[in-house]
């Protein structure tokens, strides 16, 4: 039962999603091409035609028409989106529920899985305590610490290596020998390097988050077309204000690719830092959990990890999709 | 036109004993050998030559890409070090800022330059309006056609009020109808600027179209040929395609091309002829003829 609820807020940020998305993308072209409308925006160019029409035909009816097609076609294709993650989320969910039902043992075992209605019970005895919720913001601020700190040396390194060959010359060897080298591999280092605990688990989650960062931004700049930079120092462009207003929008895509990539390999970085070394946050309150034959809390704290993870995930689409409007008509259509 | 005009008025391009080498020792290159040529300001020159003859190369030079091996490059007297907005570029590919709406993009330069946000936006309109893709300007340049995309990126060039306009091959991607209507168009463009055009291009009906002055490249290392002053009355219409006096031309000039253009290819092939070469492509493609 405490899935069912959380397939329902699985669902939604989907829907979400493509509610932004949309009318951002649309916006430009609100005038022209109004058959490539498809979301709520549909009235404003709607209105804007209302004048071009005919006086013997009466707008307001075909007006309607078109848009009660409209709708019936998002909703559709809503309805289905929504049913087939209901479809793959509840699938998930009944195998859990039957695996501990009926305590399947076919090589995995279910006999000390808790069942969805002890995670539930845990979550609302536990889940709305003060413990369960600073664990939480606790782990948010070191994912954020970490992951804001790597955008800000990622980003402009990036840019640069990307740019001028000598700083990749200088940089690229040290990055190609520390790349390899798990952030997880780093917890015992980052102990005895950093002062206090906190220090060391921001570090470690800045470890995953830097290089998928650093290389995303360094391939965006290599992948920019040439021929772009060229037009920019015809046009009067200082080296400056080429990367400002060329290498730095030209590469977004590929920069925030790494951000998605990068947001993911720290909450794995983080969580498993927080386990070894942690005191606080929600991998340890896993780890705990698992200390103190707390079985239905371990579920709880994966599941809440999931969420976090989908929720920076989701966030970092919703900021790109805003910041760059033009791919949705790129080649090769939407992302 | 006189040189004295020519020095008084801006945008005179003058190209002396140009060459360009590219690579070292055993693969060195020669692209372009002792190039000279000019421009006059207000003129609208064609550079044409087969594939490879380093017409692009000498129009990378005078844009300021490209530094020459030898000799030197000048606008209005002065050495072409590096790109400046003093010289307006189009370019084969399409360069417009994918990032950026069909205004933005013309309003580039504008702002590059310093220019305040009410000012660059009147003047980008205008240069639109001319375009004729006003309507477009919030459009994003992935929303746009090919010919769509070349116009606004003549008219990007002109933002900034260049002395000359560079072009390398702008309508070379393009379908042979929305061609004809862009030449067109260009003409028009560059009847209301009077600026200095250098454009490049391996389409013989194009250049004469376009063109007061032609001037024809030899293969690879490309010399100039032959410069041929095109007499057609101005303004150009579509319909003079079919005059004696354009026919002329073309025929003159497509002599002049067609020895370049078997010369720039493989000695193998201008040896046996090329009747020779359609016999001997075997199954096993073109490999088995050398």
């Amino acid at each position: 039962m405490g899935n069912m609820a959380s397939a329902k807020v699985v669902v939604l940020p989907m829907i979400d999603k493509q509610t932004d998305h949309e009318p951002a993308a649309v916006k430009p072209s609100a005038t022209q091409d109004v058959a490539a409308v498809a979301s709520p925006n549909t009235p404003a160019p709607a209105a804007a035609e209302i004048p071009v029409p005919e006086p013997e035909q009466i707008p307001t009816v075909s007006l309607t028409k078109v848009l009660r097609r409209l709708l019936a076609q998002i909703t559709r294709e809503r309805i289905i989106t929504a049913a087939l993650a209901c479809v793959s989320l509840g699938a998930l969910f009944l195998f859990w529920y039957l695996g501990t039902k009926y305590r399947l043992e076919f090589y995995i075992r279910f006999k000390n899985v808790p069942t969805p209605y002890e995670v539930f019970q845990q979550l609302t005895q536990v889940g709305l305590s003060n413990k369960y919720l600073v664990n939480i913001a606790i782990s948010v601020r070191r994912i954020l610490t970490g992951f804001f700190i790597a955008i800000a040396i990622g980003v402009p390194l990036g840019l640069a290596i990307g740019k001028y060959q000598r700083v990749r010359d200088l940089f690229m060897p040290v990055v190609e020998v520390l790349r390899p080298i798990p952030a997880i591999a780093w917890v015992p280092m980052s102990i005895m390097l950093w002062p206090n605990n906190e220090a060391s688990i921001v570090f470690i989650t800045f470890i995953g988050a830097f290089f998928p960062i650093l290389l995303n931004t360094i391939h965006g700049v290599h992948s920019l077309d040439g021929v772009l930079i060229r037009a920019a120092r015809c046009l009067g462009a200082s080296e400056f204000r080429l990367f400002l207003n060329v290498i730095l929008p030209g590469s977004l895509p590929h920069i925030f690719t790494g951000l998605a990539v990068g947001m993911g390999v720290a909450w794995v970085s983080l969580i498993a830092a927080e386990m070894i070394s942690g005191q606080f946050g929600v991998g340890y309150f896993t780890w705990e959990a698992y200390s103190l034959v707390d079985y239905p809390a371990i579920v709880l704290g994966m599941i809440t990890i999931g969420f976090l993870g989908l929720a920076c995930s989701g966030i970092i689409r919703m900021v790109g999709n805003l910041l760059m409007p033009w791919l949705a008509f790129a080649p090769g259509g939407k992302r | 036109m006189t040189m004295a005009m020519a020095e008084a008025q801006k945008g005179f391009i003058d190209v002396r004993n140009m060459g360009v080498t590219f690579g070292a020792n055993d693969n060195k290159v020669v692209a372009v050998e002792s190039v000279s040529l000019n421009v006059q300001p207000g003129e609208f020159v064609s550079l044409i030559g087969p594939s490879g003859c380093g017409k692009s190369t000498l129009l990378s030079i005078v844009a300021g890409f490209v530094k020459p091996t030898s000799g030197e490059a000048k606008l209005d007297g002065k050495a072409i070090t590096r790109p400046g907005s003093d010289r307006g570029v189009v370019f084969q590919q399409y360069s417009l800022f994918p990032w950026l709406s069909v205004r933005k993009n013309v309003e580039f330069g504008l702002k590059m330059a310093g220019v305040d946000q009410s000012k660059r936006n009147t003047t980008a309109r205008a240069l639109l309006d001319l375009a004729g893709l006003l309507s477009f300007e919030n459009h994003y340049p992935d929303q746009l056609s090919g010919g769509m995309k070349q116009r606004i990126g003549i008219v990007r060039a002109l933002a900034t009020s260049p002395q000359v306009l560079l072009m390398d091959e702008p309508f070379g991607a393009l379908d042979t109808q929305t061609r004809v209507v862009m030449q067109e168009i260009l003409t028009n463009i560059w009847q209301q600027f009077k600026i200095s055009v250098l454009f490049i291009t391996h389409d013989i009906e194009e250049s004469i179209f376009l063109s007061d002055r032609i001037y024809v490249m030899t293969a690879r290392p490309g010399r100039i040929k032959a410069e041929i002053k095109v007499p057609l009355p101005r303004p150009r219409k579509a319909e003079m395609t079919d005059t004696p006096e354009f026919m002329n031309l073309v025929q003159e000039l497509k002599g002049l091309i067609r020895e370049e253009s078997l010369a720039a290819m493989a000695p193998e092939i201008k040896d046996r002829g090329l009747s020779g070469f359609g016999m001997k492509v075997g199954p096993k493609g073109v490999g088995e003829i050398f």
